[in-house]
């Protein structure tokens, strides 16, 4: 629509949107986060939600600690080798459309505990996340800022078309395969369909 | 010896005398050795004593009520707790073993991921290991900012503490808010002085990093002043509450024969009437320059637990006043203590203090090369947690909750 | 406390037959340490618990060490003939020491409060036979710490209530604390200057070949 004729509408106080924009506005502002803490960023996820930070300004201060009424699921700690699982069922519990913040750099690469044998160096082995937040822990502005980017993608996605987001298609994934306890390792270390190692080219020495 | 599917009378009996096996070692052949060896069945698998009515439930790892990702693998009869058994290990992050590949410097910011509300007193814990074990001493003024710092952090430990409790009781966060209005206080005060809000990396082998900005001890006299005024609003909210005092008056009761017996530590200790704070016992640091009380309860149960903690905030506050009054200028760094590259004689050492969840203790062996040969935190919250199915046997399961909430766990310390 | 001398006479005299001695702690001479026989290490605990004098009520801390096989190097001074003449020479003597598990006690005394009292156990080796007698039966404190010595050692504690796997999953087959423990490769490029890390690069992204 053309934005000159949409403000000339409201200013002789006529609304128009579109249904995208309507869905995506609707869909940001009331993200429900999953009550779930991992580890020492929960604690500044919970300060977050507390009276200085306030995430209620956010729409997303309604934490469910059931994954079948979230939307936003925020890795908020190291995640082990012992508890991978578990996230990823939970993930798989949680109704289309959800999201993944990872927060803190455990979630996103294993952080200080990435030499680890019981650590997994990274969730987006297992689970495709949107928005990491770095830092160790944190700062609740800076989850605040997460949210705030994500809400941001959340209202450039189409509703129709290529670029539509995985929810609205019928051949993308909303579960994914929960690895299983092995003798010394998950089994499979890492989910193939979404991750692989980085490779390395080395420069020529000039 | 009393085995632990006894009947509930005989089995609270052989609680109080100490001398207890939790159940009897199985009986048969002895199990087989070498890699191979084969574990004993879990908890899920049918014990003798069951009856057929009883349930298994599954509470955590990720459960709102369980502090983390601590998980209890109850057995119910209606709503009662007949067996309960922790399982640990999802936030283990392999702590000893990183420790032990690095330098003794470089193990100072992991320990501040350990009970992530307490970072300083678990910086305090391991740098006085190092200390006992390299003979580095520490200036005065050190000792000084080290007593302040870590009365700020069981100050802030027991706020939340308080608050997550009440939480789990169904306040819906409101005291829990409150407390972290408090914590958002302490958290300033932090900031300006390390850096850092909750992983503050501050103290050092011989001393602390960096001297107090500007106007802190201003901060912090601000702060102690306002404390009085915050706990009075806090008890009164809380302390007399009705629904407070029916959910814990009571709940969990730990006898102090039991609670010396299974190692509890803390206030959690001191609730059960058994007066041990190692401030006063080990009197490390200069905790022997201050005046102040140890608060003991009477019953042991979750409501002394609250209260003792509670009496413990306006104690700190006592200690923090005396420092303040006396902290003396100087250096805050002792210049002869070698920081980077530290290799300590051969040797072993144990060094323990009184952190807000209990005696936190750190054992380092030396084989004089740069890093640990061996590392090892002794965590007071999972010992804290041994007889947490003694507590919660025969209670309903929101009690146990509860219960739990007032045992005081950060799983980042239980699991390492 | 009482020196830890008269504490081992004590013990010996009112435990003749039990097989003990004292380890001396050369950084911190007043935490050394008594070394128990295996056998007789429950009977040893509940005398140190039940004494009088001593009261160890409060067992602090438990936890294992690895110490596998190696080589020590010891300087010894010898008499020795030199060029005709007798003088002391200082040699290096290498000692082969043999693996073994440990499990070390931190023991304290909340009545008297006093300690701590550090007692130690050794297994015979490394590989099969890592047995050592459980302390759970004298202190509770012990049944946490004990299963977890069990999970990241390998230490079987016989008499132990409830030994399985604590914090690694009851599949797990390997003890991860052992010095000679390999970790899973699940490495990926990570740019520090770390050495252990340097060192898995090089194996992962060997120079010239394509990774």
């Amino acid at each position: 629509m053309d934005e000159g004729l949409r403000s000339e509408l409201s200013k002789q106080g006529v609304f128009t949107t579109t249904l995208q924009e309507l869905s995506n506005w609707s869909r940001r502002n009331s993200m429900w986060p999953l009550n779930f803490g991992l580890a020492c960023c929960a604690i500044e996820m919970i300060a977050a939600s507390m009276a200085r930070f306030d995430i209620a300004r956010f729409g997303a201060e309604v934490f469910r600690p059931s994954p079948r009424q979230a939307d936003l699921m925020i890795v908020a700690g190291t995640v082990t080798k012992k508890m991978a699982p578990l996230v990823v069922r939970l993930y798989n519990q949680m109704p289309e459309p959800k999201y993944v913040i990872a927060m803190g750099a455990c979630a996103i690469s294993g952080g200080p505990f990435k030499q680890g044998y019981n650590v997994l160096k990274g969730i987006d082995r297992y689970l495709p996340v949107d928005i990491h937040i770095p830092g160790c822990p944190p700062r609740p502005e800076a989850l605040l800022h997460g949210l705030i980017e994500l809400q941001k993608k959340i209202a450039a996605q189409p509703l129709t078309g290529e670029e539509r987001p995985r929810h609205l298609r019928t051949d993308a994934p909303g579960e994914f395969p929960v690895p299983a306890y092995g003798p010394y390792d998950l089994q499979p270390p890492h989910n193939p369909d979404l991750w692989r190692p980085p490779v390395v080219v080395r420069g020529q020495p000039a | 010896m009393i085995p632990r599917n006894a009947d509930e009378p005989t089995l609270l009996a052989g609680l109080s005398t100490g001398d207890v096996t939790p159940e009897a070692p199985p009986a048969g052949p002895p199990p087989p050795t070498g890699p191979g060896y084969e574990v004993r069945p879990r908890a899920r698998a049918p014990l003798p004593g069951d009856a057929d009515e009883w349930l298994e439930v599954s509470v955590g790892p990720h459960h709102p009520s369980t502090h983390g990702v601590f998980r209890m693998d109850v057995v119910l009869e209606g709503e009662r707790v007949r067996r309960l058994k922790p399982v640990f290990g999802y936030l283990h992050r392999n702590h000893e073993k990183l420790a032990e590949q690095t330098s003794y410097l470089g193990s100072i910011p992991y320990t501040d991921r350990l009970d992530y509300f307490c970072s300083l007193t678990n910086n305090w814990a391991y740098v006085l290991t190092v200390e006992k074990l390299a003979g580095i001493p520490v200036p005065e003024r050190a000792e000084y900012l080290r007593v302040i710092t870590a009365e700020l952090t069981r100050i802030l430990n027991h706020l939340c503490l308080i608050g997550f409790l009440t939480h789990d009781m169904g306040t819906m966060g409101t005291p829990l808010m409150y407390a972290f209005r408090e914590r958002e206080k302490v958290l300033d005060l932090f900031e300006a002085l390390t850096g850092a809000r909750m992983m503050c990396n501050y103290f050092r082998f011989g001393g602390c990093r960096c001297d107090l900005p500007p106007g802190w001890v201003e901060g912090v006299q601000r702060f102690v002043e306002g404390l009085p005024r915050f706990l009075d609003e806090f008890e009164a909210l809380l302390s007399t509450n009705e629904i407070l005092l029916a959910r814990t008056v009571g709940i969990g009761v730990l006898p102090p024969a039991l609670a010396v017996n299974a190692g509890i530590t803390g206030p959690m200790l001191r609730a059960s009437g058994v007066n041990y704070d190692v401030r006063k016992v080990d009197r490390y640091g200069i905790y022997d320059r201050f005046r102040f009380r140890v608060p003991l309860g009477e019953h042991g149960d979750t409501y002394d637990r609250y209260m003792v903690r509670l009496l413990e905030i306006r104690e700190s506050r006592e200690i923090l006043l005396q420092a303040l009054r006396d902290l003396p200028p100087g250096p805050v760094l002792n210049p002869q203590a070698k920081q980077r590259g530290l290799r300590p004689r051969p040797g072993e050492a144990y060094g323990r203090i009184e952190a807000p969840k209990g005696e936190l203790g750190f054992y380092l062996i030396s084989d004089g090369g740069p890093n640990p040969y061996r590392y090892r935190v002794r965590p007071p919250s999972l010992i804290n947690l041994t007889i947490l199915e003694d507590l919660c046997l025969g209670h309903t399961l929101a009690d146990a909750v509860v219960i739990l909430g007032s045992v005081d766990i950060v799983m980042g310390e239980v699991d390492r | 406390m009482e020196p830890l001398e008269s504490i081992l006479a004590r013990l010996r005299a009112a435990l003749p037959q039990v097989e003990v001695h004292l380890e001396p702690n050369p950084a911190v001479p007043e935490q050394a340490s008594l070394v128990v026989a295996r056998d007789h290490a429950l009977a040893v605990a509940r005398w140190l618990r039940d004494d009088p004098a001593l009261q160890l009520d409060y067992c602090s801390n438990v936890t294992g060490v690895d110490w596998p096989e190696m080589l020590l190097k010891e300087k010894v001074k010898v008499r020795r003939v030199v060029d005709g003449v007798e003088r002391e020479v200082e040699e290096t003597v290498e000692r082969r020491r043999p693996g073994h598990l440990e499990a070390v006690y931190h023991l304290y005394s909340m009545t008297r409060r006093h300690g701590p009292l550090i007692l130690r156990q050794r297994t015979a080796n490394r590989a099969e036979d890592t047995h050592l007698a459980s302390l759970t039966p004298v202190w509770r404190s012990a049944e946490f710490q004990e299963r977890e010595a069990y999970d990241l050692f390998g230490i079987l504690f016989t008499g132990h209530p409830d030994l399985r796997r604590i914090l690694m999953w009851d599949e797990f087959q390997d003890f991860p604390m052992r010095k000679d423990y390999v970790e899973p490769d699940d490495y990926e490029y990570e740019p520090t200057p770390h050495d252990a890390v340097l060192t898995k690069t090089q194996r992962h992204y060997p120079a010239g070949g394509a990774p």
